[in-house]
């Protein structure tokens, strides 16, 4: 079974997302999604200052195995990109909520984010793909 | 459901990922296929290859059917045991399969083809035998395991019956020893020593049981792509098929084209295709600027197109991306290729790129 944190928020395309509390969230992959793409060795997180929407494609993250997009779960301004990840692609294989975070964005509609899914919502998802 | 081998229920108790291939259920990966990679460079994996099939090809015309069959010419095997790697062609010169032939005697021969393509091969044999006073026999009844790295064989002899572990130790590359229903081959698709071993189904658990417990490490189809492109070694159906012949597949040194009067199907095509100023190059591809090399993107130089990735992907042992191509003549020793949409630059190389253990390019 894999690890699905209480306090993020999810997607249906599997990305976490933290509440920074600062007008900020972080976004990244969630375990079982890193399980699933296997050893993963190129990651091109997006450009700070990009404008993005709602489900946008925005960064890269390949597998031995294949490329997949990386979608902002919210509309807002990227503020970082993960640089770690340039070197260490596989710190979403090994800490994917911590290390292996992907960018920070500051999302347009702070209130956008009680729209995600909660960790049981997003369990569902996981079960019913199984 | 796919088929599955007799050691499908050992990969289930191993955790290993399952994935359909060539209408199998075979295992991609036991947990990491970058770690199971580098057991076969630096000391020993094992894979369950029983999907594929070996075909014994038995009679006085045995000789001269393969002579017909395959591309690389079987009169070559001079002493009993030695392999051949050939192509099967069609008459228009494209590759039905790529195989290994080994000579078991003088009117014996086991051919050990692809499992995707193991239905089709044996039909195409068959409707090609007229004429010739053979037995084509497909052998279902074994499994076949292969050994590789540095310490495979070390690892595997002390493993095998008795009656043929004197000789698997002592035979060189490309040679195989035999006993019973054991057979096994100092051959494999990693660019590592090893064996390629065959045996009864019954056996094959006990086998693969004794190799873990002896610290040979579990491998899966993941490892096995990225160690043999890392060997520059073609993978059927995606860098040589129906259409593609060997000429175009860096498949040339697997042609014999002597004796002349040796009329193998497919003869005729090849000699056309051979002096084609237009004939397309196979080359490797060491990408220099960032991101991962795949097959089908597109190869540029100076911003025109001039071929395709056919396999491509990480390289472990490289700690960085490489490929095999198909481009047009006269490319220079580096080119561009197309990665989501933008041109990222690549280095021209000549495969193989890893063999036993050691980096084989300039970086």
């Amino acid at each position: 079974m894999s690890d699905i944190p209480a306090d993020l928020k999810y997607t249906k395309t599997h990305e976490w997302v933290r509440d920074n509390g600062d007008g900020t969230v972080t976004v990244g992959i969630t375990d079982h999604a890193q399980e699933a793409l296997g050893d993963i060795v190129f990651v091109e997180a997006p450009e700070s200052g990009r404008e993005v929407d709602a489900d946008e494609a925005c960064a890269v993250v390949e597998s031995v195995k294949a490329a997949s997009d990386i979608y902002s779960p919210l509309a807002g301004e990227i503020v970082e990109g993960n640089a770690v990840l340039a070197d260490t692609p596989d710190a979403i294989n090994t800490s994917p909520y911590d290390e292996g975070w992907i960018f920070r964005l500051a999302p347009s509609d702070p209130g956008a984010l009680a729209g995600l899914l909660d960790a049981a919502g997003y369990e569902r998802v996981v079960e019913d793909e199984s | 459901m796919g088929l599955r081998t007799p050691l499908f229920s050992e990969h289930e108790r191993l955790g290993a990922r399952l994935v359909p291939f060539g209408g199998w259920d075979m295992p991609l990966h036991y947990g990491s296929q970058i770690e199971e990679h580098h057991a076969v460079r630096r000391t020993a994996g094992m894979f369950d290859v029983s999907h594929m099939r070996p075909v014994d090809v038995e009679g006085p015309d045995a000789q001269a059917f393969l002579r017909r069959l395959l591309a690389n010419d079987v009169a070559r095997l001079q002493s009993p045991g030695k392999a051949l790697y050939s192509c099967m062609l069609n008459e228009q010169g494209g590759v039905v399969d790529d195989l290994i032939v080994y000579a078991r005697g003088p009117q014996h021969y086991r051919l050990v083809v692809n499992a995707g393509t193991a239905d089709r091969d044996i039909a195409w044999m068959r409707a090609h035998s007229a004429g010739f006073a053979i037995k084509i026999q497909p052998r279902t009844d074994l499994a076949m395991i292969a050994v590789q790295g540095p310490q495979a064989r070390e690892l595997a002899a002390p493993l095998l019956p008795e009656a043929v572990r004197a000789n698997a130790m002592q035979i060189q590359p490309f040679f195989a020893a035999e006993d019973a229903d054991w057979f096994v081959g100092r051959t494999g698709y990693t660019g590592e020593d090893g064996f390629e071993i065959m045996l009864p189904n019954t056996q094959a658990t006990d086998l693969w049981r004794a190799l873990h417990t002896t610290g040979v490490t579990p491998c899966g189809l993941g490892a096995r792509d990225t160690l043999r492109l890392e060997a520059g070694m073609n993978l059927y159906g995606q860098d040589m098929d129906e259409t593609v012949g060997p000429l175009e597949s860096g498949l040339g040194w697997t042609v014999a084209w002597e004796p002349v009067e040796r009329d193998f199907i497919g003869r005729t095509a090849l000699v056309q295709m051979r002096d084609d100023p237009a004939r397309r190059e196979f080359v490797g591809l060491l990408l220099t600027g960032r991101g991962i090399l795949r097959s089908h993107q597109k190869v540029l130089s100076n911003g025109v197109e001039v071929g395709e990735i056919t396999s491509g992907g990480f390289a472990p042992t490289l700690d960085g991306s490489i490929a095999l191509a198909r481009v047009t003549p006269g490319l220079g020793s580096t080119c561009e290729v197309e990665i989501r949409g933008k041109p990222v630059a690549a280095r021209v190389v000549r495969p193989p790129f890893v063999r036993h253990g050691t980096i084989r390019i300039e970086r």
